[in-house]
């Protein structure tokens, strides 16, 4: 399952804020926003295409999303159809073999790779929207607001994930990876929140948010354009931990059976795999695949992040 | 000092509150009957469901207003009474949990600190040193990103089934009886190591990974290059960053906990460990609802008081927290 333990907050971000908050937001922001920006992109870009760790993380991902998108196109059989012969090795017929009720392992290897990237997004997105709002709310508001909801995120971040979704998986019945990725969503966010609120409370202050603030722009007008985009990088980074983590959240709920059960992912294949002895009957190119494919999106994502972190953090980069 | 407690205190009294609430609320509220459920799957005549139905509804409390039904499971909860299992009618929750919780806390308890030790001194040792950060960064990114139960699976295929090494499944021989014998503790050891492992490495490339991240951070500090201008030896420099990396390491191990339980509850399930986690597992696939609510009660007071106890430790810890909290600055 997600650990947040690389997730934990403080691995990350305090260099990023010195550097993105630093000297170089102008005071009249309008002005930041035309010239500059451009070649601060091409910068980006620059030093991004320059690290390997970024390179090789997007490398990884993007094969196996182009896996997930064309896979289900040219896989010659339905996920679940039993086709062939039961428990094949891989051949010309079934690249991946078939398991042991005749299905082609290929077919739900791609399939589930689809689940695996929906389970990310939208687990991902609703963690990394909750975590944005409740941080920015609670760090740009303080007093009461920031205690009652520095007192959920408490609340929230201590009770295990899994323990309140094996609970109400358990009583709903999951009947899409829509409803799983939702309810990874609804419970994933608190470490997000903190460090957003972390952030924000050390911008707040800055004479560029006060001079905003005087001018007169709402509260969501300052968080929007200036409070978020100084910490644009570190958001960045924080959505791709959570999509990581939604995806090993949800492999382990499948596995658990507490998933849609008549349908495809790659922690209900391990399900299957493990219920039918394919350990015994060695049939390692049924139980291999799935965690080949978590490890190459989640890992993926993960190195991604460190390169993005040095590409954004100059004085983490090699010398 | 007590300011801090107290506050802390007051945190874990709510979310205990609230999840004992959230565990009562979820069978109740959704859809589907309990003692209907149970009712089918014994297949009883018609006549004597009708018995049996009276006898379970009351029997779980479900007689009663709904406020009665909430301040009854705070008593049951209180005296220790976690109701009675389904699938094994008459033996009571507690009973089956207290069972489980030996095999669980064996694997945990050294998983968890044994790989908090050795990830944060192969990350301090990876950082800034070239060839041996090649190594461990990607395999440290590797493990992090594999499922437990996966990894789990493989160790078993590998050491178990081809090489022969371990046994597969089980938690000791099935000839025999556990007891404080020798034969039985070798027996138990040789069970347990797989499952650990499983556990072990995938935590231990979290921790290598952040400790790793951390003294880089405090090689750039400027505290760390004024030591070195002074003409400290690294090693000197290298302690006093690896001090300093290792606090928010300890907040990391706060909010790992529950990651760390999730992953031994898959794994036991791959080894048909007799814990927690094949616990839940018969209670989910025979909707066992009273032994389930029980679980996730009994880990998240577990979590609970682990995260209390890091909160306390961390004071200790770190002589700026407390200087803080007595009012110093």
């Amino acid at each position: 399952m997600a650990a947040p333990r690389d997730l934990e907050p403080a691995t990350v971000p305090q260099a990023g804020v010195a550097t993105v908050g630093g000297p170089a937001v102008a005071v009249e922001p309008q002005a930041a926003a035309g010239a500059p920006v451009p070649a601060h992109r091409s910068e980006f870009v620059y030093f991004a295409l320059r690290n390997w760790k970024f390179v090789l993380g997007l490398g990884v991902v993007l094969v196996f999303l182009a896996a997930a998108l064309f896979g289900p196109m040219i896989a010659s059989h339905a996920p679940l159809e039993f086709s062939g012969p039961t428990d094949q090795p891989p051949s010309s017929d079934y690249w991946f073999g078939t398991t042991s009720f005749g299905q082609d392992v290929f077919a739900q290897f791609v399939h589930g790779l689809r689940a695996a990237f929906l389970v990310g997004a939208v687990g991902g997105g609703i963690a990394w929207v909750l975590g944005a709002v409740v941080g920015f709310t609670a760090g740009y508001r303080g007093g009461a607001i920031d205690d009652v909801l520095n007192m959920l995120t408490n609340v929230v971040l201590v009770i295990p994930t899994l323990a309140i979704l094996i609970i109400v998986s358990a009583y709903m019945n999951v009947h899409s990876y829509a409803v799983e990725a939702v309810l990874i969503g609804l419970t994933s966010w608190p470490w997000a929140a903190r460090a957003v609120r972390a952030q924000t409370f050390t911008l707040k202050t800055r004479d560029f948010v006060d001079v905003a603030r005087l001018s007169g722009r709402s509260t969501r007008q300052v968080i929007s354009s200036e409070i978020a985009p100084n910490m644009s990088s570190y958001l960045l980074m924080m959505f791709i931990l959570l999509f990581g983590g939604a995806i090993l959240i949800g492999a382990s709920l499948d596995f658990l059976g507490l998933g849609p059960s008549e349908s495809v992912s790659l922690g209900l294949m391990m399900n299957n795999a493990f219920l039918s002895s394919a350990l015994v009957l060695g049939s390692w190119w049924w139980f291999l695949p799935p965690g080949i494919g978590i490890i190459g999106i989640v890992g993926g994502l993960y190195v991604m992040n460190v390169g993005l972190d040095e590409v954004f953090n100059p004085r983490l980069r090699e010398t | 000092m007590l300011r801090y407690l107290a506050r802390k205190v007051v945190v874990y009294l709510l979310t205990f509150f609230v999840a004992v609430t959230i565990d009562w609320a979820i069978p109740r509220f959704m859809p589907g009957d309990p003692v209907e459920g149970l009712l089918s799957r014994m297949q009883a005549q018609p006549a004597a469901e009708k018995a049996l139905s009276g006898y379970y509804t009351n029997a779980f409390g479900f007689d009663v207003p709904i406020w009665k039904q909430y301040l009854n499971f705070w008593a049951a909860l209180l005296h220790g009474d976690l109701g009675r299992s389904v699938q094994n009618f008459p033996t009571s929750v507690s009973e089956l949990i207290l069972g489980a919780l030996p095999y669980t806390l064996a694997l945990l308890v050294p998983a968890i600190l044994l790989s908090f030790w050795a990830g944060n001194k192969v990350g301090a040792m990876a950082a800034r040193r070239k060839a041996l950060d090649n190594t461990v960064l990607p395999v440290g990114y590797v493990l992090t990103a594999t499922p437990q139960m996966w990894l789990g699976v493989v160790l078993a295929w590998v050491f178990a089934l081809t090489l022969g090494w371990f046994p597969v499944s089980g938690a000791y021989g099935f000839d025999l009886q556990p007891g404080w014998t020798l034969e039985f503790a070798w027996s138990f050891l040789q069970h347990w190591v797989l499952p650990f492992a499983a556990l072990f490495l995938v935590a231990f490339g979290g921790w290598a990974i952040g400790m790793r991240n951390m003294i880089i951070y405090e090689l750039e500090a400027d505290y760390s290059n004024y030591l070195a201008s002074l003409g400290a030896p690294t090693k000197l420099v290298r302690k006093y960053a690896y001090r300093n990396a290792l606090l928010p390491q300890i907040t990391g191990l706060a909010l790992a906990l529950g990651a760390v339980v999730a992953g031994a509850i898959v794994v036991e399930i791959v080894f048909s460990y007799p814990g927690l986690g094949t616990l839940t597992l018969g209670a989910i696939q025979n909707r066992d609802y009273f032994l389930i609510q029980g679980i996730f009660l009994f880990i998240i007071t577990g979590v609970l008081i682990a995260n209390f106890l890091i909160d306390i430790a961390y004071v200790f810890i770190d002589p700026r927290t407390r200087i803080g909290m007595q009012g110093g600055r």
